[in-house]
């Protein structure tokens, strides 16, 4: 059985700055990814991160992916399991993983839960029909396999990876007919927005899909208007020829791990589903399992790499690793948590972390 | 109304335009900017420190006018692409308009393009006079693109092929 002191499960912006910490600290630190490559859904993202200097703003997040990386490859007590798949969490902190077929145990002192998030899907008729497609999929053939997903899309959703997604197809020379949106206003950035708009691209607010029709494959979707009460209004639909149609309706917190190892869970809509108590250290009701990142709750990548770093720091003081920096750190990575949702577009999940840390 | 449509308002554009006076004086960056969101670059990047600091980093930007000579270096270290530069003295009839351009295949100097507005709309012709696209742009391209005078504060975008 192989034995760390720390195992980070989730190779993304959070599993990354955990390791990086935890390790900078100390801990020897097992990274376990399922995929083949660390960075998570960093590796999709071409466009420019928001925040500070601190949260590497104005980078793109393809080369945040590339830092971190680096930065847990100089680590020597980093081990990184790639190709790594947790499968279940035993008591005594032993987890099985799959890799390259073969399943095997490890033992960690502390957990951080860093497992990130999964797309929800929009119940219509004919949302099974090839050319319905998630917008991580869409992002995922397009930025990792350069493959052009459709010729003409309609965009579901204006929240953050709505716009952005929209966005990259446009580079990648994909027409997208336009962008609906449920609720009265658009959810994302309103930069990322104006920036589709002034390509020509129509954000239609306060309308959903019908449906989507074709013989085999997507041919097009009837989208239709939302009144005040979110009921469809009869006579407002329109036809949209496309085809493909991408969801982009939200995230929800991956906790299976969390649920499995006793944790205990609340649903919070602000946090995108059920996710743990945690105290400000982000450890949860179990102790020595701490969680960072989407799965403790949707949000920017830039809070989840400080708070990878802050699960990170304080796994690692948990071990007993606490050196004169370590204060410093901790100080200055909560710092960094309040000042990036300090403000109007912080406030939902602030109110969403007001019901779940204890 | 900005948050429904995307697109900045008469109000919106006029809370954060330079005074005629500095206009007419040369090239200064306009700052779309109208959601408070985490976000600095703008104010890290200014090498004439032109963007006052920010209390709190969801802070709008605020530009002192004078200060901003227009160099652009905002444009492409804005991550929002909301940062554009305009110099209404570049000719008796033409305003200068520096957008960032993050498409393929990038126009040539010289190549006359259709000029957009805000809403993608075309609202007439624009001849592309500079592509700036130096590695520590880090892919974000900055147009350079010459304007009717009277479309300097409309045009946001050139048309895009493909």
């Amino acid at each position: 059985m192989l034995s760390y002191e720390i195992a980070v499960i989730g190779g993304g912006p959070a599993g990354l700055c955990a390791a990086i910490s935890a390790a900078a600290a100390g801990a020897s630190v097992a990274l376990i990814e399922k995929d083949r490559h660390l960075g998570g859904q960093l590796v999709k993202q071409t466009h420019m991160f928001f925040g500070s200097k601190a949260q590497f703003a104005s980078t793109r997040g393809i080369d945040i992916a590339d830092i971190l990386s680096r930065q847990c490859e100089e680590l020597k007590n980093i081990t990184v399991l790639l190709g790594a798949t947790v499968l279940g969490y035993y008591d005594d902190q032993v987890l099985t993983i799959e890799q390259d077929n073969k399943v095997q145990r490890v033992k960690a002192d502390c957990l951080v839960v860093a497992t990130g998030a999964s797309e929800k899907v929009l119940p219509f008729p004919n949302n099974d029909l090839p050319g319905i497609y998630g917008a991580g999929a869409v992002q995922t053939l397009m930025n990792v396999y350069g493959v052009k997903p459709a010729d003409r899309v309609l965009m579901v959703g204006a929240g953050n990876i709505g716009l952005i997604v929209s966005y990259q197809l446009l580079q990648a020379h994909v027409k997208v007919a336009g962008i609906i949106e449920a609720a009265k206003h658009i959810g994302g950035y309103l930069v990322h927005a104006s920036k589709i708009r002034r390509a020509g691209v129509p954000i239609m607010t306060g309308y959903t899909i019908k449906k989507a029709y074709g013989e085999r494959k997507v041919e097009g979707a009837i989208v239709w208007q939302l009144d005040d009460r979110w009921q469809p209004i009869p006579g407002t639909e329109l036809d949209i020829p496309v085809d493909a149609v991408c969801l982009a309706v939200g995230l929800t917190p991956m906790g299976e791990l969390l649920w499995q190892a006793g944790c205990q869970m609340i649903y919070v809509p602000q946090l995108g589903g059920h996710v743990p108590f945690r105290k400000a250290t982000l450890e949860t009701t179990v102790p020595g399992i701490y969680v960072a990142g989407d799965v403790a709750g949707v949000e920017e990548a830039s809070s989840a790499m400080v708070e990878g770093r802050l699960a990170g720091l304080a796994a690692a003081r948990r071990l007993g690793y606490h050196n004169a920096d370590w204060e410093n750190k901790y100080q200055d990575a909560l710092q960094q948590l309040m000042a990036l949702r300090s403000g109007p577009v912080g406030e939902k999940i602030c109110s969403g972390l007001k019901c779940v840390v204890v | 109304m900005l948050s429904r449509t995307g697109v900045a308002t008469c109000e919106n554009i006029e809370s954060i335009l330079p005074p005629k006076e500095r206009l007419q004086k040369g090239p200064v960056a306009v700052i779309e900017c109208f959601q408070q969101i985490p976000c600095n670059p703008c104010y890290s990047s200014c090498p004439r420190n032109a963007i006052k600091p920010f209390d709190d980093i969801n802070d709008l930007p605020v530009l002192d006018y004078e200060s901003c000579n227009g160099c652009g270096t905002c444009i492409h270290n804005c991550p929002g692409l909301a940062i554009f530069v305009v110099d209404e003295t570049y000719t008796e009839e033409e305003a200068l308009v520096k957008l960032p351009y993050e498409y393929t295949p990038l126009p040539k100097v010289g190549d006359l393009v259709e000029a957009l507005d805000r809403e993608g709309k075309k609202v007439g012709q624009a001849q592309v006079v500079k592509v700036q696209n130096a590695k520590g742009q880090d892919r974000t391209p900055v147009l350079w693109v010459s304007v009717s005078k009277h479309l300097s504060q409309q045009v946001r975008n050139i048309g895009m092929e493909g």
